[in-house]
Parts: C-alpha cells; structure tokens; sequence
C-alpha cells in the first residue's frame, strides 16, 4: 500500500464521519437551502401584484379604457372594485385597495394613501393616463407625441438570480470555516493528532484528505443549489459561464478551510473556536453581501465589504451565474481568493500546536 | 540480548518545573518494562520523549538503534502507541477506525479485522466508537496501536477509569501481546497491575526514577513485616506475643494480626497451637515499596 492508499482510505473515513453527523448536515446542506427557499420564494418573483382600485359610483372613463384596452397593459395593472364613497376610502386606509376613484362630470378624484408609495405612484400615474388618453380621444385629433419605454437591463440582480449565488457562498464559508476550525481543535484535544503524528503517513497526507472531502462537500451544495433553484416555482435561468462556479467554489473553499485553521490553530477549545467562526462568518455573510445586494447599501458598506473574502467569492460566481460574464471575468476574484487563503494557511502553520499542553 | 531502548540522562524542563531530571534506563528485547508513580512524577513526559513526541532538554534516547526525535519516519512503523481511548476519527465504527489506522501503515483490511479478533471486539465491529464502553474503548485503542504489528508498544494508562472486569480482561490481551516477544512500556498507576504484569518497573518522582528492579525484588528489599492474621478469640495476644519472632501483635475482635519477619517460624508455632483458624498470610506488596519511597502525604 502506498502513501495514496493512506490518503483513500483517510478520506472515506473522514466522508463517512461527516455523512453520519446528522448536525453538520443540516447545517451546512439543509440550513441554507431552507433560506434559499424562504428568501427565493419571497423575494424570488420581480413582477409587481396589481394595484387594487375601487370605484366609487361610476367611473366611466376608466371603465371605457379597459373596455378598449387593445394591448391589455391596463388590465394586467388595474383590477377593479367598486364601493360607496366612505366603504372606499375605509379600504384604501386599512390597505385593502390601494386608491378610490370618483368622477364626477369631467373631474377624477383619485384617494389613496402614502404607505405603499409605489402602488400609489402607479395609481396616479395610470389615471393620468387614462384622462390623457380620453381627451386626445375626445379631440379627434392623433396625439402629436407619444413615448416608447424600453427597459435597460441593469447592473443589479434581484431575486433568485441573486440568492442562489450568494446564499450558496455563505453557505460554502461557514461549512469551511466551521468544518476545519472544529475539525483541527477536536483532534487535537481528543490527541488525534499526536496519534497521528505516531504514524508513518506523511502530516500533507492527512491534511490533504480533509480538504478534498471538504471539497467534494462543497460540489455537492453547488449541485443541490443549482438543482434546485432551477425549479420552476424559483425559476433560476442560469447564464452561459455558469460552469465558472466550479473552479470558484474550489478557490472559495480553500480558502475558507485556512480562515478555518487559523482558528483551530488558535483556539484552544472547541466552544472558542465555535464562537470566534461565528463572530467572523455571520458578519462576513451580511457585510459580505450574502443576505443583500450590496449595489443598493451605501457606500461605506461597499467599501467595508471587499475586506470579506466572501465578497469576492459572491461577486464572481454572481458575475458568471446572473450577470452573464464571460468565463474569464471570474479570474481576478479566484487570485484573491487562492492569495488570502495562501496568506491565511501560512498563518495557520505558525500557531500549529500537535497538542493541547 | 540487544536493548530496545536506550535511555541516558533525560532532563525536560517547562519553566520552573523541572518536568525530568536526569532519567536513564535500559529496556532488553522482549521485556515487560513499567514506569510507576505518583500524578506529575513525570513519567508522562519521560513517555513523550521516548515516543519522540517532545525535544529533550538534555540527553539521548534511543528506540530500536534509532533516534525518535525528530519524527523519524523509518522508526515510526516499529513502534506502537497507545494514548487516551478518545484518540479516534469520530462517528467511525470499530472496524472501520482500525481499518483506517490500518492503512496509515499500510495494514490491510483483513489483517485489521484480525486484530479485532485478538482484543476480543469482533462482535462489536459494527458499532461506532462513541458507543463502545471505557473498557470497548482501550481495547480498541490498544488494537490500533497494534495493528501494524510493531516490536515496541506504548502503553501510557491503558486500564485507568476501567471496572474490576474490564482490568483483568484487558491484563489477559496485553500478556497476550507480551508473550508474542514484544517489548511493552507501560505506565499505570495501579501497583497491583505493574506487580503483576511487569517484568521491571522503575518507580519515578519528582522527575527520577528513585528505584528500578524486578517487582518482587524491590518487595524483598524494602524489608518489611509480613501480617499474619488468624480469627479473634483462637489465640489469646498475650500468647502470640509470647511467640519467638513475633514483633507486634493487635487484636480488633475480629482478627488477631501479628507482624513478623520470620513468617515461616511464626505459622509453624500458631500450626502447633492449632489456632490456624481463618489465616491469612500478607506480604508487602509493590504498594508498601511505592509508598515507602514517594511518601504518605496526599498530592493533587
């Protein structure tokens, strides 16, 4: 048997012992998923609910614009209620509907309310549309302007396409940091590690099977993410570099294995090295933009986020996976990455301890 | 006969602690060697240097003809340690922890599954180790610092924290292992195991080693009374005191205990006497030597 009959037989047992901790895998495998299903599934759909109009009495031009309604845009905005004039605006102050409309001869009144300041922005602005509309109707002449809206794709990312990129590096940092930072004080406490250094197999060996099986760990959250939020209730349509992820997530697990045994390297009990990883995964995961996008937090938070390797972990794989970026866009953030975890493995092996005395 | 280990003026110090202080001792092939004495005597880290897990301030140590320090990857295959039973990967069943241990030395399954047989946990082969009982786990230990078939065994407290049975069990597995020809250093603090199992025994404090000989000749040396005690009311303590020989004599109602280091004139007397009744002949036993040598005084 050879040195890689060791590293074989090591990494199955170390697979086997994480298979088995029922703990571990509901923390790094089902803990994020069920956020990635609460926050797709809330935050998933980009399309706005339609805006809820009450009538009061007869409103006879707006009943006339969606009678003729060739493109049917009105009717896919507005759906109509109707209602007295005190029953209307008792609605539209508990929320019910989101603005009354009375018309009396050539005069519209339009209530509503500031709570939902798009809704009533939309209300507005579509009865104005309506009126428009119906005096250019009634003067028999063609409008002499008219707008065209084309959309811009923009920058940002809403929805599944961002939460599954990032949910999933917050989910990779903390089953890496958590995974080598208990792994390195549990077997030095227990003496694993003197045991080990005992034997004949070389010390990289050892090593080496805990990163593989991290990694193999790693691919398989990748596959269940993907898998499922490319169902069709989330919807997630994934862009042409998609592929990119894979060398990204193994870039970002390397690294978060050696934030990971820093601590471990560090800590001298298992509850310090659990709390010290929390107090540097949960910040990281929030300021990181794991939760958020950052393109909407201000610009301090954006600022602050880039000391997070995490950032660098989301931004590629967003770029890859959402934004539709080539393949090569991900290659700076996969060279921070490899350079933090280089930095942070040679931190480690300074404060490596073989035992607990 | 060639010396297993080979070890001259040792001194280890951690800060004001003069941990060892100058220990030296030859361990032949195929002997049963035993390190006794009290908690922070210093015989843990008299072990950890002899196993190469430490650097010695001072002196020389070797294992088999070579150096263990440092970690010297020729010697490390022929030699086995046994630490704490707690020293597993976790959530692995017994079987597959030896197997892994196994393979680090390039052990095959087959043979690794043998040494389950030899400490007796085949049936508890598919259990996981967080299962297995103190003693389950010591075996298991013990068969993973085995495993690789090595010709020097460490065995740093394998039977403390275990019951009556679990002990005897586990005496029965390392003689087992001892009678193979290997060589055995074992650490205990149980003087009734080193007494039994050992071969020699050194007896360490404050980081010497004060005595070292054969279990039965540091008895014989310490020149201690032998008690003889035989039911209350057979002999009266005035005619025990009587007899030639006979140093003390108490009585506490229910056994007449008289002390004597003529043991054999004093039971053919009472045997004339006929006051034999519920004998009991004691010796001192490595426990008398020990605490003879380290004193009665508690120490944490």
């Amino acid at each position: 048997m050879s040195t890689f009959d060791s590293f074989k037989s090591l990494s199955r047992a170390l697979f086997l012992g994480f298979r088995r901790d029922r703990g571990a895998l509901f923390f790094t495998v089902l803990f994020p998923l069920l956020f990635l299903v609460i926050f797709g599934g809330v935050f998933g759909k980009q399309t706005t609910g339609k805006v809820d109009v009450v009538e009061v009495g007869a409103v006879p031009v707006l009943d006339r614009a969606l009678q003729h309604d060739p493109s049917g845009e009105l009717g896919r905005t507005v759906k109509v209620k109707h209602d007295d004039l005190a029953g209307a605006l008792k609605k539209v102050q508990k929320g019910d509907a989101d603005a009354a409309v009375e018309q009396s001869g050539g005069r519209l009144v339009v209530h509503y309310s500031g709570a939902d300041r798009v809704k009533s922005g939309v209300v507005q602005s579509v009865v104005q549309q309506v009126a428009n509309a119906a005096n250019v109707a009634e003067s028999g002449r063609p409008p002499t302007y008219t707008v065209a809206s084309q959309r811009v794709e923009d920058k940002s990312i809403k929805g599944i396409n961002f939460f599954t990129p990032s949910l999933l590096g917050w989910a990779l940092a903390s089953a890496g940091m958590f995974g080598a930072s208990q792994t390195l004080v549990l077997w030095r406490t227990k003496g694993l590690l003197r045991r080990l250094r005992l034997a004949p197999v070389p010390i990289p060996t050892v090593f080496g099977a805990r990163v593989v099986v991290s990694l193999g760990i790693a691919l398989g959250q990748l596959a269940v993410f993907l898998l499922v939020a490319q169902l069709p209730f989330f919807g997630l349509k994934l862009q042409h570099a998609w592929w990119m992820s894979i060398p990204l997530v193994v870039c970002g697990v390397l690294t978060f294995l050696s934030l990971g045994m820093v601590v471990g390297a560090w800590a001298k009990t298992q509850e310090t090295a659990q709390t010290v990883t929390q107090l540097i995964v949960l910040p990281m995961a929030f300021l990181g933009g794991s939760f958020f996008p950052l393109d909407y937090a201000p610009k301090w938070m954006q600022a602050v986020s880039y000391v997070f390797p995490l950032r660098y972990l989301n931004e590629g794989m967003l770029n890859v996976m959402a934004r539709g970026q080539g393949p090569m866009s991900a290659l700076p953030q996969m060279g921070i990455l490899l350079g933090i975890a280089v930095v942070a493995a040679a931190v480690a092996a300074r404060l490596f301890r073989w035992d607990a005395t | 006969m060639k010396n297993t280990i080979s070890v001259r003026g040792l001194r280890k110090r951690y800060g004001d602690v003069q941990a060892v202080d100058g220990v030296s001792f030859e361990v032949p092939e195929g002997e049963f060697f035993g390190i006794l004495g009290p908690n922070g005597a210093g015989k843990t880290t008299t072990l950890e240097i002899v196993e190469g897990l430490r650097e010695a301030d001072e002196g020389r140590v070797e294992l088999l003809g070579l150096e263990p320090w440092p970690r010297n990857a020729k010697l490390l295959p022929r030699i086995g340690v046994q630490l704490q039973a707690t020293s597993f990967f976790e959530r692995l069943t017994a079987r597959e922890q030896l197997r892994t241990f196994g393979s680090l030395y390039g052990v095959s399954a087959r043979k690794a599954d043998e040494m389950l047989e030899t400490v007796g946990l085949a049936e508890k082969a598919d259990v996981r180790v967080e299962m297995l009982s103190g003693g389950q786990a010591q075996r298991l230990s013990i068969a993973c610092a085995l495993v690789h078939d090595p010709e020097l065994v460490f065995l740093d407290e394998p039977t403390a924290a275990l019951d009556p049975q679990a002990r005897r069990n586990l005496w029965d597995v390392l003689r087992a292992i001892n009678t193979g020809g290997r060589t055995i250093v074992l650490t205990t603090h149980y003087m009734d195991e080193a007494e039994l199992l050992c071969d020699r025994v050194a007896i360490m404090d404050r980081g010497r080693i004060l005595k070292l000989g054969p279990p039965a000749a540091l008895v014989r040396g310490l020149d201690a009374p032998t008690r003889i005690s035989v039911a209350s009311g057979v002999l009266a303590a005035e005619d025990a005191r009587g007899l030639a020989g006979v140093d003390e004599v108490s009585d506490d109602g229910v056994s007449l205990v008289v002390e004597t280091r003529d043991p054999s004139s004093v039971v053919a007397a009472l045997s004339a006497k006929d006051a034999l009744d519920g004998v009991q002949i004691r010796g001192a036993t490595l426990e008398d030597v020990f605490l003879d040598l380290t004193g009665r005084e508690y120490r944490a």
